[in-house]
């Protein structure tokens, strides 16, 4: 009967943090909330461990395993070593500031633990039911972590409001999939496949079916128009929380998204191409044209994450092989740019507290050069000016756009993207020729500083020679899994 | 000595790249002595470019039209970093790389804060202007054409005048948003072609109606870079609020950023579009050319007199181009050498004296011929080689281009022919205001004339104006070969059309 038992090599890294989770969470309780510090550090040790595993043991031939719910590809070790690389800066550059609001507890870890199981059990999923499975225990463990400053009103307010808007969303998923398998019959992404591609005419229950089910993964990536929790959320949250938000979920939702539209619904490519088509240029709108009204710099993040998560959908809408080898490409720039920015968002400390307008970075290049010089590397990047990574990411998406003869598509991008540039260009108009504000106080720890610097090497012109040839040939070897 | 000649572009590229690096760690106790180093450094740099520019000019074949000093490494799929020069673009990497030192050296004392990052950034944007006119991959050109923009903001934005943010952001905003459509433009045609290399994509026929919209694309980027009216707004309010180096970087090396991008883009790979649409350049090109006179008769800035005049000019450089045969196409690119020179010039004797007095109001001025007598003399040379008279740079381009025009319809030859008269009148108008007339204010005639750090920057300008201006044929027989190349190539039945004019002026000269 050794048949039954599935192979449990391409689970490994999952099974891994599942069972880490645990044992730190058993070792937390026992010690109180002291040992934060000693779960953190063994969390990082246990996500490096997991990429490790997952590079050298499962690597990226395509595996099934528990009867094809779970699948590993090279698509999915490019975003899972992703999503692994956003908990750990998370984790990385969150221990100053949880001790100075004294909300160091052992949880906070745990459930970064938590959550990037989620995401790794909802990247790998080819299944509904696993999709679902993933997609709960990484918001569930958001939620909470949302609300982790539960003495502070705005960080319950957004833990609530993420809460209620994300239930509503897995409602709306739920009554997709339950569509789907109403009308199909299936709930696997490899039979959904075959059993779509050959028909004349899809059913409309199907096509309403994955329409609501996009609508749930929407949510996720909040993209407009189910955006509207962002804001909230990432004003409110402690901020090392909200740079873990803007990261890791993101990553892992868009490689969802993916997963879903090409894995089951490959051959309703017409059908989906629309919606993503529509939802990829009302998020460039709204996160270029309502970003340029905000003060507060973590609520300008959050539309500027709307924007980007719509430039790199563009990406996806393209719907060809290059347009997800764009998406990838895409996906691991953003993710340095906004980890780098909350990682000088982290710095802005005075002795009063955190600051968080963008008036608080007045004159910042008089007081604190290299940070300045930093953030306008960044700045740079997310406005998408050559000589800086982000470039790269607004070349290769619209790229693939205009050879899927999608050239309005780039067109709205390359506009909305000017757009965008102005307020970039206004926080480094900010920091460089105002007069200057009082310093920041400096002692938010190496790892915060050694983030910063890290991200704004990969992202400044140095390696911007350099560093490109790799990332593409691997994002190119992650995208020809994708069954083409 | 073969490896410097095969990677010569290169290593222009480089060398201002490793003097910002240098002075990126220069530091000293003194404040002084570091600011002292820092400024020789970047001079250093600049002035062994210079030095490298020379080797290009005397190593390259005035006979081929093919591109020279070519260096090919692959780098990421298609794109390779593909560099070399033909003759339209040789000179204009010589004129980035003479008017460096010279900008360094006018900012010595003008600048005093923050001299590290200055000289950062001046550097930095010398390897990308170098970038662009050298760049044979459409993806590098853009990147370097792009990329520039970055460290001309802060140089503005910094070190700029009153209303320097304004001035920062609307530079800024308006280049961004004309190069944006260029890049799906360049997208389109990687697409369609596969490739990214320029010389492949100039032999290649786009269909007539893809030609259009790719040539329209093109030409908004192109368009305000150049700036032609009526998206030359941002010219005068970056040029008045940017330092004096800025200014003459601006005026001197960017805006020809792109008349060279017509000839190298819009010409060559959009023949039948260029032809189509060369109405539409006219009509823009001659408003330009009357209408920023008539507004630069009433400026009372002199800076913005002097922006001005630029756009004119620049509306010249566009009608020689679209005219489409040698004679105008080789007077725009003297017209473009020349206003690099002269109009770099012009801003930096704004800088003298608003380096004294610290206003640039014309009003405020006058008189400056009894007491700054060397200065008023130069300052009325290159207002004269602004104007056009015959001896000095100006006049040379003018007349090339004004042939080529008669050459091609004498109603456009007109229109351009205007502009000469009014450019007459307001750069006359301006020397009578300020450097004749009554020296009556105090502050005025405290001021001393120019000193020995001054007339070393000037000496070189006047010795290459009247050079330009006695013996054109240094500049324009390296440019000859590709122009009529570029002509038989894309526009034989243009060429054939104003053929008998050509021959003739060509035998004259």
């Amino acid at each position: 009967m050794t048949g039954d038992i599935p192979s449990l090599v391409p689970v490994m890294p999952e099974i891994m943090l599942a069972i880490g989770a645990m044992v730190l969470l058993m070792l937390g309780v026992f010690q109180g909330d002291k040992s934060y510090g000693q779960v953190s550090n063994l969390s990082i040790l246990l996500l490096v461990a997991a990429a490790t595993v997952l590079v050298t043991k499962v690597g990226g031939e395509r595996q099934l395993t528990f009867g094809g719910m779970f699948v590993t590809d090279s698509f999915a070790v490019f975003t899972k070593i992703l999503v692994l690389t956003g908990s750990v800066i998370a984790i990385l550059m969150s221990g100053n500031f949880m001790k100075q609001h004294k909300i160091a507890k052992f949880e906070y870890p745990i459930l970064i633990l938590m959550a990037t199981l989620g995401m790794m059990v909802m990247i790998s999923s080819n299944n509904m039911m696993t999709l679902y499975v993933g997609l709960e225990l990484q918001s569930l463990s958001l939620y909470v972590l949302a609300a982790m400053n539960r003495d502070r009103t705005r960080s319950t307010e957004a833990g609530l409001k993420y809460f209620v808007l994300g239930a509503l969303s897995s409602g709306m998923l739920l009554y997709g999939v339950s569509l789907v398998y109403g009308f199909a019959g299936t709930v696997d992404f490899d039979l959904l496949a075959s059993s779509l591609k050959g028909q004349e005419s899809t059913s409309m229950g199907v096509v309403v079916g994955m329409v609501f089910l996009m609508a749930g993964l929407a949510f996720k990536i909040s993209a407009v128009p189910f955006h509207m929790w962002t804001p909230d959320v990432y004003e409110g949250s402690p901020t090392p929380v909200t740079a873990f938000f803007a990261a890791a979920p993101k990553v892992a939702a868009l490689a969802l998204l993916v997963r879903v539209l090409f894995g089951a619904f490959p051959g309703m490519i017409q059908e989906w191409q629309q919606v993503i088509v529509f939802i990829s240029v009302a998020s460039m709108l709204v996160g270029a044209f309502i970003a340029l009204v905000q003060t507060n710099i973590k609520r300008l993040m959050a539309y500027s994450s709307i924007g980007h998560v719509g430039y790199a959908l563009v990406g996806l809408a393209a719907g060809t092989q290059a347009g997800i080898e764009a998406l990838l490409i895409y996906l691991a720039i953003y993710l340095t740019m906004t980890l780098g920015t909350f990682g000088a968002i982290l710095c802005m400390r005075r002795s009063n507290g955190m600051v968080e307008d963008i008036s608080d970075l007045s004159g910042l290049s008089q007081s604190n050069l290299p940070l300045a010089i930093g953030i306008a590397i960044f700045m740079f990047s997310l406005a998408g000016i050559p000589l800086l990574a982000g470039f790269w990411g607004k070349w290769y998406v619209f790229l693939a756009a205009v050879e899927a003869g999608l050239v309005p598509l780039a067109i709205v991008g390359v506009l909305t993207s000017v757009v965008g540039a102005f307020y970039y260009i206004r926080i480094i108009k900010v920091m460089f020729f105002d007069d200057p504000a009082p310093a920041f106080e400096g002692g938010q720890g190496n790892g915060i500083s050694f983030v910063i610097g890290v991200s704004a090497l990969i992202n400044s012109p140095v390696s911007y020679f350099i560093l490109i040839a790799p990332l593409v040939s691997a994002a190119g070897w992650a995208a020809q899994s994708l069954l083409f | 000595m073969e490896f410097f000649s095969n990677n010569l572009l290169s290593l222009m590229m480089i060398i201002p790249l490793l003097g910002s690096a240098l002075i990126l760690i220069i530091r000293h106790q003194d404040k002084e002595i570091e600011k002292r180093n820092i400024r020789q450094v970047a001079l250093l740099a600049t002035i062994s470019t210079f030095i490298l520019s020379i080797f290009l000019w005397v190593g390259f074949d005035n006979s081929s039209a093919d591109f020279q000093f070519e260096e090919r490494y692959s780098w990421v799929g298609d794109i390779s970093y593909y560099v070399g020069v033909d003759g339209i673009s040789m000179l204009l990497v010589v004129l980035t790389a003479f008017l460096m030192p010279i900008v360094i050296l006018s900012s010595w004392e003008s600048i005093e804060t923050r001299v590290k990052e200055y000289m950062i950034a001046l550097l930095l944007l010398e390897t990308l202007m170098i970038g662009v006119f050298t760049a044979l991959d459409i993806f590098l050109f853009y990147v370097f054409f792009e990329g520039g923009l970055i460290p001309m903001y802060l140089l503005i934005g910094v070190w700029g005048g009153l209303n320097r943010i304004y001035a920062a952001f609307k530079f800024f905003l308006y280049t961004l948003l004309g190069s944006v459509l260029m890049l799906v433009a360049v997208f389109y045609m990687y697409v369609e072609t596969g490739t990214t290399d320029i010389p492949m994509l100039m032999n290649h026929e786009f269909a007539a109606d893809v030609q259009n919209w790719l040539w329209l694309a093109f030409f908004a980027s192109f368009a305000v870079k150049m700036p032609m009216w009526p998206v030359h707004t941002w010219l005068p309010d970056a040029h008045v609020q940017a330092p004096t180096g800025g200014s003459v970087i601006l005026a001197g090396v960017l805006l020809k950023m792109g008349g060279y991008g017509f000839l190298r883009f819009s010409l060559p790979m959009f023949p039948d579009a260029t032809e189509h649409f060369a109405w539409l350049v006219f009509a823009l090109s001659i408003i330009a050319i009357v209408y920023t006179s008539l507004v630069a008769l009433v400026q009372e800035d002199i800076k913005k007199l002097i922006a001005y005049s630029s756009v004119a000019h620049m509306g010249f450089v566009t009608i020689g181009i679209f005219i489409l045969n040698t004679n105008g196409i080789e007077g725009a690119i003297f017209t473009m050498l020349s206003h690099g020179i002269v109009s770099g010039a012009l801003f930096l004797c704004v800088g003298v004296i608003y380096d004294r007095l610290h206003t640039r109001e014309i009003s405020r001025y006058g008189g400056l011929s009894v007491n700054m007598k060397i200065y008023a003399t130069t300052f009325v040379i290159f207002s004269m080689a602004s104007v056009g008279l015959p001896g000095t740079s100006g006049f040379i381009g003018e007349f090339l281009v004004l042939n080529g025009a008669y050459a091609y319809n004498s109603w456009v030859a007109f229109g351009a022919a205007t502009g000469v008269v009014l450019g007459a009148a307001y750069m006359l108008y301006l020397v009578r205001r300020l450097v004749f007339g009554e020296l009556d204010k105090d502050d005025v005639k405290a001021m001393p004339d120019l000193t020995l750090r001054e007339k070393l920057i000037f000496l070189p300008l006047l010795i290459v104006v009247f050079w330009m201006g006695i013996y054109p044929n240094s500049f324009l027989e390296p440019i000859h070969a590709s122009v009529e190349n570029l002509i038989q190539t894309d526009f034989s039945s243009a060429a054939e059309h104003a053929e008998g004019v050509t021959t003739s002026a060509a035998a004259a000269r």
